[in-house]
């Protein structure tokens, strides 16, 4: 669907009336322009004093020793890959249901970077559980279900680019995104559901956290500036596809014209 | 420091996926609006 259209029908249904204003590819580059300098400099900075703090100036684990360093990265990969996954999933249902142009392009791209995200998940929890326990990997509920959220959106990656027509990818790539978001519980409760090797979680929304706050700083300040980096790469590549959409729907009109005009000459 | 081995893969290879996908993003930006700019009118302004 053209995107122009697209807008129009936006505006034209009531469900879909706050999300009109942002469905304009125009004013999404406008406006994503200006924030995306922004988004990427606090990614920098917020990064590089949560790790920073965390490999060089937050205490050692009297138990694991220097290897909860690790934790700084793979415990925010965990959160942006399961916060990524809802990402795609919200992204879906705005694409199903309003037929949001950018929706459909936003969960294009945030598939990739998820699965980036939920690769430094799994990459970095075995470089902790080879000294920990003893094992890169083990069948645990948590690490099993991760593994299921990355095979996801490595699904997802392929079904949105497997049609010659975006709409259809988008379409198949939607119902898939929402198909999959069951496995979003299974992972945060999988410690509590089942006796796995993997820690409960030691910060919740509802209690206080169970870790030492010389740790827990350093890694909110990881966890914030990795998912401003996140979010930036995402609005980053969301731009090029938003600008790309653009050339193809050029390209296509001056060919369309072209062959008008020559089958116009060939007539006369 | 301990592990040290395990921690250096740990942050190396962040840095290298996060690297990977800031710079491909800003290179494939930086490719769709040269192209756009040149086939179309409107994008130069």
């Amino acid at each position: 669907m053209n995107m122009d259209a697209s807008a129009t029908l936006l505006s034209s249904g009531s469900g879909g009336r706050g999300l009109h204003r942002f469905a304009n590819p125009g004013r999404f580059l406008r406006l994503s322009g200006k924030v995306l300098p922004w988004l990427a400099a606090f990614a920098l900075v917020l990064t590089l004093i949560g790790l920073g703090w965390g490999l060089f100036f937050a205490p050692a684990d009297w138990q694991q020793g220097d290897a909860v360093r690790i934790m700084y990265i793979h415990v925010p990969a965990a959160w942006l890959a399961s916060s990524g996954y809802l990402g795609l999933a919200i992204c879906s249902v705005l694409s199903l249901v309003w037929r949001h142009p950018l929706a459909d392009l936003a969960a294009m791209e945030i598939g990739p970077v998820g699965a980036g995200a939920t690769f430094l998940c799994l990459a970095t929890g075995s470089l902790w559980g080879k000294p920990m326990w003893g094992a890169w990997w083990v069948w645990d509920a948590r690490l099993t279900s991760v593994l299921v959220l990355f095979f996801l959106y490595l699904g997802h990656i392929a079904l949105v680019r497997a049609f010659d027509s975006p709409e259809r990818g988008a379409r198949a790539g939607a119902i898939l995104a929402l198909v999959g978001v069951v496995n979003l519980p299974i992972i945060k409760f999988s410690v509590d559901w089942w006796n796995t090797l993997h820690q409960p979680a030691s910060i919740s929304f509802t209690g206080s956290p169970t870790m030492y706050v010389g740790m827990l700083w350093p890694l909110l300040f990881s966890a914030l500036g990795m998912t401003f980096g996140f979010a930036a790469i995402v609005v980053a590549r969301t731009r090029a596809g938003v600008m790309e959409r653009r050339i193809r729907g050029l390209l296509l009109a001056r060919a369309q014209q072209e062959a008008g005009a020559r089958l116009e000459a060939a007539a006369s | 420091m301990t592990h040290l081995t395990y921690i250096s893969a740990a942050y190396g290879l962040a840095v290298v996926v996060a690297g990977w996908f800031a710079v491909d993003a800003w290179l494939r930006m930086g490719r769709a609006r040269k192209r756009l700019a040149a086939i179309d009118p409107r994008a130069r302004r």
